[in-house]
C-alpha cells in the first residue's frame, strides 16, 4: 500500500496532546507510523491546515428499517438535492434521509470516518447490514436494541444477569451486532397495547419489571461481558417538558457500577441525544432549559458520557424505536406517521418535523443542546452529535461546531429568534461566553468518541499504530476567521484518508474506500437454559424459524471487522 | 437416498413461508418433494423440475421462431440494447433477490433507465398513500401474538396468500392470543362472497369501487355521528356495528389488497384506509398492512429506497433519481411512447399488463430474463431463461411486513444455467466497457 | 335477430387455481382453463340465456377478448363478472392509470355476449396474435 506523510499542518490530537503544534503525519500500510519508518512516501502539503484523526460518529440513525421507510415515504426530501454520477461516485439524493451512497460521501466530506449506527431492530439486521454495505468509505457498527425484548424483560424480572448476558452475546452474533442499545426501556413494548412507560417506575403492562430494573440489569449484563461500549440508552419520557427528573433518575441507576473488560472506557451508560431529555416547565408555555442540573450530574460523575442531539433548526425527519413518542409527536404537529412493531424485540415510528427558528420550542431547544456542550467539564465524555436525523441531518455537525466555537455566531441566533426574549429567559445560553477550542472539538468529536466505544485502539488519534483515519480542513487557527469560515472548513475536507487509502485528494472524492463492519463476538459459557428460552420462543412466537434468524453470509457483511470478547471467565 | 432440507423459505408470495421441507436427491440435482407449502408454492418448486424447461437463451426471429444463443451471445445483444438506449425501461425486480436487484439498478444509473417494479401494477398506489399520509404498521408476529380483531379489505388470502391466516392472521395462538380464531373476530370487506369472506365472522360485501365511501362512514361511526341509511351498499346499522367491534379491541389489524388498490380512487381509498387506522389508535392500537404479492417486491421497494429515496417507478434518465407516479410508471411511459427499449426481470408484464402496454413493448426492442416462458417472452426479441432464485439459488428476499430472510438454495440448476444476478454482473460490465467507464 | 348481450361491471384477481398454473407453465392448457373464463352468476347466465362452460366474448371500451363463462365460485354477487388476472382479462380491462401509474383492474363495464363458436387461445397465442392484429 502507497506511503503517505501529510507535512506541516497544525495537529490536532488529544490523546497524544497535541494541541495545534505543527507535526508531520505519516501512513504505512493502513496504519499510522513514526516518520523515519517511511520510504518513500507521497506527500499531502497541510501547511496552513487544520489536521485531525477521523472522526468517529457515536450516535446516528443511517441505516436500517426505519431510515428507509424515511426515504420512501419522503419523495419531497429528496426535492433539489438529487447529484448524478460523477468519477467514482454514485447517484445521490436526499436531505434528512439521505441514500446511503451520499450517507458515506457526505460524511466523508466532513472528515468522519467511523459512524455507529444508533438502533438495529434485531428481526430486521439483514436490511441494516444490507444498508451499511451499499455505504460507502466509512466503518460502522450498529446497536441491536434490548429494552422492550421479551428475553430480557423476562430475565431481569427476576435479576438474572447472567441469563441476559448470555442472550445479549447470543443477539449480538445473530445480527451481528455492535452494543447493547435500550430505547425507552418496557415504554415500547407498552406501546404494544398503546401505552407507555413515562418514568423510571412506571411498570412495563403484563411483564412486570420497570424501566429501571431493565436499565440497571442491562448495564450489569454488559459489564457482565466486559463489551467494547458501555449499555447506551435512550430514557423515558423523552421530548417532554419536565423529563429532566426522569433523566437524572436514568443516570442515577449507572452509580456504583465500574466498567470491565479493559476496553479503556471509563463510563458503564452512554445516555444519547441529553438535549431532549433536558427539559423543564410542565407544559409548551413554561418549557425551559434543565442543561445546568442535568450537567452538575455529568460533570461531577465520571462513569457516565452523553451525546448533546444538538437541535439544527431545519426540516428534518424524526425516527425511533420509541414507537409511543412518535405517536405523540404526529399529534402534535400533524404531519404523516409511519410505525413499526416488532414481534417480541421493539418497535418504531417515523414523522416529519420541522425545527423552526420562529418556534419558542425549537429555538429553546436549539439553546439547550449548546449549552450541553459549553457546560461539559470534560469533552471527553460530551460529544457532539444531532441524533442524526432526529434533531437534525449529520450534514449539520459543522454548524454545530461552529456554534459551539462561536460566542458570536451563538447571539446573532440568539437575538434573531422571533420570540427572542422568551428564549433568552428560559435558557442560560447567553450568559456563557466559552468558546470551544479545536482541542476540545477533537475531543467530542474523535478521541472521546473513540474511547468511549471501546475503540481507543482503533480510531481517535495519530498514534502510530491505528488506523490511518486522517482529515485535513483548510482551517488555519493562527489566522483571523469568520465563524462560517469554521463552518465552510468542517464541511469541506480538503484531504481524507480512511485505514491509510485516499479517499478525498484537493477536496474531490477519489475513492470509495473499502468500508468495514464491525461487530462484537462475544463468547460465553454454554448455557442451555437460554438455548431453551431461544429455541421455544421461535417455535411458539416468533414468525421466523430459528434457522432462518442469524444474518449469515457475504452479501450481509462482506468486510467484517470482528471484536472479540471472553467472558467465559 | 434422499435429504431433506429444513426451513426452506417458498419464493412465491410475500406471506414469505419459511418452513417448508424440501426433499432432494442425494447428489443435490434432482427436487423430489415439498412439504408444508401451498398449492402454488409447491408447485413452483416442483416446475422447476419440468422436463421441458428452456436452459438456454434464444432470439426470436422475424417469423416468430426461435433460434438459440449462447449466454454471451445474450450479454452482448441486452448490452448493446440497453447502452444504446436513451431511455430504457427496466421493469420487473420482484421475483429476484436483492442482490440482483443492486446490480440492476448500478445497470440502470449507467444507462438512465426507467426503474419500475411490479407495485406499479399492485401496491403503487398503497406507497403513493404512504407518502401522503404515513402508515402505522406492525410485523406479522405482532399479529400472531397480539391481534383480536382482523380486517381483510379487498384482500382474498385464501386464494392469493393461502398460508398467511393460518401462519399469521386468524388462525395462530401467540403470546397473548392463547384462543387463537376463537379469541379473534374476522371482518372482510369485499364485493364478492369469497372463500376468506366464508372463515369471516362479518362480511360486508361492498358495492364494487366504494371503498372510499365505507371507509369514511366508519370513520363517521367511531365518532358516534350520524350517517344515511345505506352506504356503498351497506347498511348504516352494520357500519356502526363493525366500528364498534373495531374500537372494543386490543389491537386491531386492517390487511387490504387489490380491491382497493385497483379500483377507482386508487391511491385515496388508502388514504383513507389509513386515516381508519390512525383514527383506532385513539381509542386502541391499529396496524395497517398491505398483502404483498411477489415474494421480493418488497426488497426491489427498499433497495431502490436506499439506493435512489424511491420504492418504485424510479426515473434515472436525466442522470439523477426522480419520481412522479403517472409520469415514470411503466404503463404510463409504454402508453405514451416514451421508452425506447424494454428489459425485463422478475415479471411477467405481458400477462398482468393491460393489453394496450403489452402491444407497446412487442414494438419495442427488448430483452427478458425469465426461468419461464411467459406472455412476454412471447412478445420479447431475446427471452433469457435463468436459474430459480429460492430454489436454485438463495439471496435476500423482504416479506410483505418488509422482514428480510434469506432464501435458500435447495437443488443445482441444470448444469450451465446462470443466476439473475451473474448475468446482470456481466452485461454491466460490458455496458461499463461500452460506455468507456 | 339483435344479438343479446348482458352488461356486467368487471373485476379481476388472482385465485388459487390462476396462481397454480401460472407456476406450472403459462403455455400449458391448465393456465388457460384457470384464466381463460369469466365467473358469473347464475342470475346472469338466465338473463344472458346460455348453459354454464358456454363459450363468450366480452367487450369493454378498451378491448374483446373470448373466454368460457362458468358459475361463480365466490358468489353470488350481482351485477359484477370476474375474470382471473391474466392475459385475457388485460384485453378488456380500463388500462387509463389516472395518473396514479395504476391500470384501472377493477371496474371496467363490460358486455359478455355468447359466442359458441369462439375460440380460447392460450396465453402466449392469444397475447402473440393480439400483437399482430390477428385477432379482434
Amino acid at each position: 500500500m502507497a506511503e503517505y506523510i501529510i507535512k506541516n499542518g497544525f495537529v490536532f490530537d488529544p490523546v497524544l496532546g497535541i494541541n495545534g503544534d505543527k507535526t508531520d503525519v505519516a501512513i504505512k500500510d493502513g496504519k499510522f507510523v513514526e516518520t523515519t519508518q517511511l520510504a518513500n512516501p507521497k506527500t499531502i502539503d497541510a501547511t496552513g491546515m487544520t489536521v485531525m484523526a477521523g472522526a468517529v460518529d457515536i450516535h446516528a440513525h443511517v441505516a436500517g428499517p426505519k431510515v428507509n421507510t424515511g426515504r420512501n415515504f419522503r419523495p419531497e426530501d429528496k426535492l433539489f438535492n438529487c447529484t448524478p454520477r460523477r468519477g467514482v461516485e454514485r447517484m445521490q439524493g436526499g436531505f434528512s434521509v439521505p441514500t446511503t451512497f451520499k450517507t458515506g460521501y457526505d460524511y466523508a466530506r466532513m472528515g468522519y470516518t467511523t459512524v455507529m449506527e444508533a438502533a438495529m431492530p434485531p428481526l430486521y439486521a439483514r436490511h441494516t447490514h444490507e444498508e451499511i454495505r451499499d455505504t460507502p468509505i466509512i466503518d460502522q457498527a450498529a446497536f441491536p436494541v434490548f429494552g422492550n425484548n421479551w428475553f430480557v424483560l423476562e430475565y431481569l424480572k427476576n435479576n438474572e444477569i447472567e441469563n441476559t448476558a448470555s442472550y445479549i452475546a447470543w443477539l449480538l452474533r445473530a445480527t451481528k451486532g455492535y452494543a447493547v442499545k435500550v430505547v425507552n426501556p418496557g415504554g415500547t413494548e407498552a406501546w404494544g397495547w398503546g401505552l407507555n412507560c413515562e418514568n423510571i417506575h412506571d411498570p412495563v403492562p403484563f411483564f412486570d419489571i420497570t424501566p429501571a430494573q431493565i436499565v440497571k440489569g442491562l448495564i450489569e449484563a454488559n459489564e457482565y461481558l466486559g463489551l467494547p461500549h458501555s449499555m447506551h440508552v435512550h430514557a423515558n419520557n423523552l421530548g417532554n417538558p419536565g423529563n429532566y427528573t426522569t433523566t437524572l433518575d436514568t443516570f442515577k441507576l449507572s452509580e456504583g457500577i465500574k466498567p470491565r473488560g479493559g476496553w479503556g472506557r471509563d463510563q458503564v451508560m452512554h445516555h444519547t441525544h441529553v438535549q431532549f431529555h433536558s427539559y423543564g416547565g410542565d407544559n409548551w408555555g413554561n418549557f425551559e432549559s434543565k442543561s445546568p442540573e442535568i450537567m452538575d450530574y455529568v460533570n461531577s460523575h465520571d462513569n457516565i458520557t452523553i451525546d448533546i442531539g444538538q437541535v439544527t433548526l431545519d426540516e428534518t425527519t424524526t425516527m425511533t424505536a420509541d414507537g409511543p413518542f412518535e405517536h405523540h409527536l404526529t399529534e402534535l404537529n400533524h404531519l404523516k406517521w409511519a410505525n413499526t412493531d416488532v414481534e417480541l424485540e421493539t418497535g418504531s415510528g417515523v414523522v416529519p418535523y420541522v425545527y423552526s427558528p420562529t418556534i419558542k420550542v425549537c429555538a429553546i431547544q436549539w439553546a439547550i443542546g449548546l449549552e450541553l456542550g459549553l457546560l461539559a467539564k470534560d469533552p471527553m465524555r460530551v460529544f457532539i452529535t444531532t441524533d442524526h436525523p432526529n434533531a437534525g441531518p449529520f450534514i449539520r455537525y459543522p454548524r454545530v461546531i461552529k456554534w459551539l466555537m462561536s460566542q458570536q455566531s451563538r447571539e446573532e441566533m440568539l437575538n434573531g429568534f422571533k420570540h427572542s426574549e422568551k428564549v433568552i429567559d428560559a435558557t442560560h445560553l447567553m450568559g456563557i461566553d466559552r468558546e470551544l477550542s479545536l482541542y476540545e472539538i477533537a475531543q467530542m468529536t474523535r478521541a472521546g468518541t473513540a474511547k468511549a466505544l471501546g475503540l481507543g485502539h482503533m480510531y481517535g488519534s495519530l498514534k502510530p499504530g491505528l488506523e490511518a483515519d486522517v482529515a485535513v480542513y483548510d482551517f488555519n487557527p493562527e489566522q483571523e476567521h469568520a465563524p462560517d469560515d469554521i463552518e465552510k472548513a468542517f464541511g469541506n475536507a480538503r484531504h481524507l484518508f480512511k485505514t491509510g487509502m485516499q479517499i478525498i485528494n484537493e477536496g474531490e472524492i477519489v475513492s470509495n474506500g473499502n468500508k468495514r463492519t464491525l461487530w462484537v463476538n462475544a463468547r460465553v459459557n454454554e448455557n442451555p437454559q437460554v438455548m431453551r428460552d431461544v429455541k421455544e420462543k421461535f417455535l411458539r412466537y416468533y414468525t421466523v424459524t430459528q434457522n432462518n434468524y442469524e444474518v449469515a453470509g457475504h452479501h450481509y457483511v462482506p468486510n467484517p471487522y470482528v471484536i472479540e470478547v471472553d467472558a467465559t471467565q | 437416498m434422499t435429504k431433506t432440507v429444513t426451513d426452506v423459505v417458498c419464493p412465491f408470495c410475500g406471506t414469505l413461508c419459511d418452513d417448508l421441507e424440501v426433499v432432494v436427491s442425494d447428489d443435490g440435482k434432482q427436487l423430489l418433494e415439498v412439504y408444508n407449502a401451498c398449492a402454488i408454492g409447491a408447485e413452483k418448486f416442483l416446475h422447476s423440475q419440468a422436463e421441458d424447461r428452456l436452459t438456454r437463451p434464444r432470439l426470436q426471429q422475424e417469423d416468430g421462431s426461435w433460434k438459440d444463443v449462447t449466454y454471451d451471445e445474450a450479454i452482448e445483444y441486452t448490452a448493446q440494447m440497453l447502452a444504446s438506449s436513451t431511455k430504457p425501461l427496466m421493469y420487473g425486480w420482484s421475483s429476484t433477490n436483492c442482490e440482483a436487484q443492486g446490480v440492476g439498478s448500478e445497470i440502470g444509473e449507467i444507462t438512465g433507465a426507467v426503474m419500475d417494479n411490479t407495485a406499479t401494477v399492485c401496491h403503487g398506489t398503497s406507497l403513493i398513500a404512504v407518502q401522503d399520509i404515513g402508515i402505522p404498521h406492525c410485523t406479522l408476529g405482532e399479529v400472531k401474538n397480539r391481534a383480536d380483531r382482523v380486517v381483510f379489505w379487498g384482500c382474498n388470502p385464501a386464494h392469493a396468500h393461502p398460508r398467511h391466516m393460518s401462519r399469521y392472521s386468524i388462525f395462530p395462538r401467540g403470546f397473548f392470543t392463547g384462543k387463537g380464531h376463537k379469541g379473534r373476530k374476522v371482518i372482510v370487506i369485499d364485493p364478492r362472497k369469497t372463500d376468506t369472506a366464508n372463515v369471516a365472522d362479518v362480511h360486508l360485501q361492498i358495492e364494487q369501487g366504494r371503498d372510499y365511501e365505507l371507509l369514511d362512514a366508519l370513520r363517521v361511526a367511531f365518532k358516534g355521528l350520524p350517517l344515511p341509511d345505506v352506504v356503498a351498499g351497506i347498511p348504516k346499522e352494520q357500519i356502526y356495528e363493525a366500528a364498534e367491534v373495531l374500537k372494543s379491541g386490543r389491537f386491531v389489524i386492517i390487511f387490504f389488497g387489490m380491491g382497493v388498490t385497483q379500483s377507482l380512487g386508487k391511491n385515496h381509498n388508502i388514504d383513507e384506509a389509513i386515516a381508519v387506522t390512525r383514527d383506532l389508535n385513539e381509542y386502541t392500537k391499529a396496524a395497517i398492512m398491505p398483502m404483498r404479492g411477489h415474494y421480493n417486491v418488497t426488497g426491489s421497494g427498499a433497495v431502490w429506497g436506499w439506493q435512489f429515496g424511491f420504492p418504485f417507478a424510479v426515473d434515472l434518465s436525466r442522470g439523477f433519481a426522480r419520481y412522479n407516479p403517472g409520469e415514470t410508471t411503466s404503463n404510463d411511459l409504454l402508453r405514451r411512447g416514451e421508452v425506447d427499449s424494454v428489459f425485463v426481470l422478475g415479471s411477467d408484464p405481458g400477462a398482468h399488463f393491460p393489453f394496450s402496454s403489452v402491444k407497446k413493448i412487442s414494438e419495442l426492442p427488448s430483452v427478458c430474463i425469465d426461468p419461464h416462458q411467459t406472455p412476454t417472452t412471447a412478445v420479447c426479441k431475446l427471452h433469457v431463461p435463468v436459474a430459480f432464485v429460492g430454489v436454485e439459488i438463495g439471496g435476500c428476499a423482504y416479506r410483505m411486513d418488509n422482514v428480510p430472510i434469506e432464501t435458500r438454495k435447495v437443488v443445482e440448476a441444470p448444469e450451465g444455467m446462470m443466476t439473475d444476478e451473474e448475468f446482470l454482473e456481466k452485461v454491466l460490465v460490458r455496458i461499463k466497457e461500452i460506455k468507456g467507464e | 335477430m339483435k344479438k343479446l348481450a348482458i352488461k356486467v361491471n368487471l373485476i379481476t384477481g388472482r385465485s388459487i387455481q390462476q396462481g397454480v398454473s401460472m407456476e406450472g407453465g403459462k403455455e400449458k392448457p391448465a393456465y388457460t382453463a384457470a384464466c381463460g373464463i369469466i365467473e358469473l352468476d347464475p342470475a346472469e347466465f338466465k338473463r344472458l340465456g346460455t348453459y354454464r362452460n358456454t363459450n363468450v366474448r366480452v367487450t369493454s371500451e378498451y378491448g374483446s377478448v373470448i373466454v368460457k363463462a362458468v358459475e361463480a365460485t365466490q358468489g353470488p354477487h350481482p351485477g359484477v363478472a370476474y375474470i382471473p388476472m391474466g392475459p385475457w382479462a388485460n384485453m378488456v380491462i380500463n388500462p387509463n392509470t389516472y395518473s396514479t401509474g395504476m391500470p384501472t383492474f377493477k371496474g371496467t363495464p363490460v358486455e359478455v355476449e355468447i359466442a359458441k363458436n369462439g375460440q380460447v387461445l392460450d396465453s402466449l397465442d392469444l397475447v402473440r396474435k393480439a400483437c399482430r392484429g390477428e385477432v379482434v
